[in-house]
């Protein structure tokens, strides 16, 4: 069974899921290549926490309007609309203190917040909330074709974006101070990037849920760094890393029972990190 | 300075309060142009933020005018080259890279190289005597080579308006020939260099002008009048009998 879905003969369906999140896995290996050596790693973890109680909220408002609150796109809008304002409170909070702190305080707050939310959604007995939970770490298994195809291009679409804003991007992160002088806005680089990293995040959520995301984003590209001396050979190499934990990792999830998608493709990507270790692990890394 | 030469740089009463400190008080200065200054003082006399405020790098009151108009106007003509410890060097970037990031102003969209600019930073790298080492990864350098990458990069950007914070720390005696050397023969092509300098005693071969900083303008001038002892008293003498921290 493996085998076949490996193999994309597991139907069209099991394929089209497993070339989507090869796509979305392609996207978090680029973002996070970017992201870690702009060391804002765990601004995303932070974000991607802040999802959960916008995706209850979602779900409510969904169901109040007389859906069954279950329409992917209302999700992730409300999963973006919370994201964005733990961002925007990690970066307020960072005035005050450093900003480890905030991130972990936001983090734990939001998520806090999100179980609290998705606990009161299914003592209620309204719309249909059996399966909302794979929001947290994954489930490929029965994907719609639809929500394959979303997360295909939006991967894809994010990938694209990435290439076209290397230099840049590339730029603010080595020397911030230089890049302004050669009229690169820093600000507008981070707000990009961040922007990027919310639309992986959104996108992986029914892939990898959000509680993994950060491995997908951040493990591929260290391990990349050791492959390469550049930055678009890092970026490059983390985003083959990632396609390959996301094919992979979709491929196996859904050809096991009840197994989540994102311990697969983490799993799959830590064991890249380690062959990396093994192989280019030197003192001087 | 001969009459009617327009100055390269022009600071009148630049101050920044950082909380409850003052950074930068009132600093005035003239740099005309093609003069080589040296920025001397003690610690905290805001010699690194004298360079930043001016860059507008960090918010200060006060006017700064480069070639007759606003920094911000003429930009690509000023180039700026960080303190050693500002730099993550084990970023994953190749010397040809970093040269290259001075050309991103003359790249066309979204920056993209093509062979005509990678020409134009080998030659910038050729002029610092770095063009053998243009594949390698920068934190693989030494100190000095390191320094000579980033002047490179100034030279690629076309400016002529070159600000260097502390270009001589952690590097060897030879190197230290070779940077000055190069800046130099760039202040003889016409060039304005403005650096942070800590050894007083290459002061007088090293440079032609000297700013003496306090948190305010000691005093500045031609090297010959300006670097004196009583002028150096007044700069270093106060701050170190007075430095609570001491």
């Amino acid at each position: 069974m493996i085998w076949q879905a490996l193999l994309l003969q597991g139907g069209y369906n099991a394929a089209l899921v497993s070339i989507g999140a090869a796509l979305l896995g392609a996207s978090a290996g680029a973002a996070g290549a970017f992201l870690t050596l702009r060391r804002r790693a765990l601004m995303s973890d932070a974000m991607a926490h802040a999802t959960l109680p916008g995706i209850g909220l979602a779900f409510l408002a969904m169901v109040a309007l007389g859906g069954d609150g279950r329409f992917l796109p209302g999700l992730m809008l409300g999963a973006a609309l919370t994201a964005a304002a733990g961002l925007w409170a990690v970066q307020r909070l960072a005035r005050q203190m450093h900003e480890d702190a905030a991130t972990g305080a936001v983090l734990a707050s939001f998520y806090g917040a999100g179980i609290v939310l998705l606990t009161l959604i299914q003592g209620l007995g309204a719309g249909r909330p059996a399966g909302l939970e794979t929001v947290l770490l994954g489930s490929t298994a029965g994907m719609l074709r639809a929500d394959a195809l979303v997360i295909g291009f939006g991967g894809l679409a994010v990938t694209c974006a990435l290439w076209a804003l290397s230099r840049p991007l590339a730029m603010v992160a080595f020397d911030p101070l230089h890049a302004r002088m050669m009229g690169v806005n820093p600000r507008q680089m981070d707000a990009a990037l961040m922007a990027l990293v919310l639309a992986v995040v959104l996108v992986g959520l029914n892939v990898t849920g959000l509680i993994l995301i950060v491995a997908l984003l951040v493990t591929p590209a260290v391990s990349a760094r050791m492959w390469s001396t550049t930055v678009t050979g890092t970026a490059s190499v983390s985003a083959l890393i990632g396609a390959a934990c996301g094919y992979f990792g979709a491929a196996i999830s859904a050809s096991v029972p009840d197994l989540p998608t994102g311990p697969v493709i983490v799993l799959l990507a830590a064991g890249v990190f380690v062959l990396t270790l093994l192989i280019r692990g030197r003192a001087d890394g | 300075m001969q009459a009617g030469a327009e100055a390269a740089l022009q600071v009148q009463g630049l101050t920044l309060r950082y909380n409850d400190v003052l950074a930068l008080d009132g600093a005035s200065a003239t740099f005309p142009s093609g003069s080589m200054t040296a920025i001397i003082g003690p610690n905290g006399a805001g010699k690194s933020t004298f360079l930043k405020s001016v860059l507008g790098l960090v918010e200060a009151e006060g006017q700064v005018s480069a070639f007759g108009g606003p920094v911000a106007k003429v930009m690509a003509r000023i180039a700026y080259v960080p303190q050693r410890a500002a730099v993550d060097w084990s970023f994953p970037v190749r010397v040809i890279d970093v040269v290259l990031m001075g050309c991103y102003r003359k790249t066309g969209l979204l920056g993209r190289i093509d062979r005509r600019m990678t020409a134009h930073a080998m030659a910038a790298l050729a002029r610092v005597g770095m063009q053998d080492f243009a594949r390698r990864q920068i934190g693989a350098l030494s100190g000095g080579q390191q320094q000579r990458v980033f002047l490179a990069r100034a030279l690629a950007q076309g400016a002529d308006l070159i600000l260097l914070d502390e270009p001589f720390a952690g590097v060897d005696a030879a190197t230290e020939a070779a940077i000055i050397g190069v800046l130099k023969s760039l202040r003889d092509g016409g060039a304005t260099i403005i650096a942070v300098h800590h050894d007083l005693s290459t002061v007088a071969a090293y440079f032609d002008r000297v700013l003496l900083l306090n948190r305010r303008t000691v005093a500045e001038g031609a090297v010959a009048e300006t670097f004196t002892r009583t002028a150096l008293a007044q700069a270093y003498g106060p701050a170190l009998i007075l430095d609570p921290a001491a």
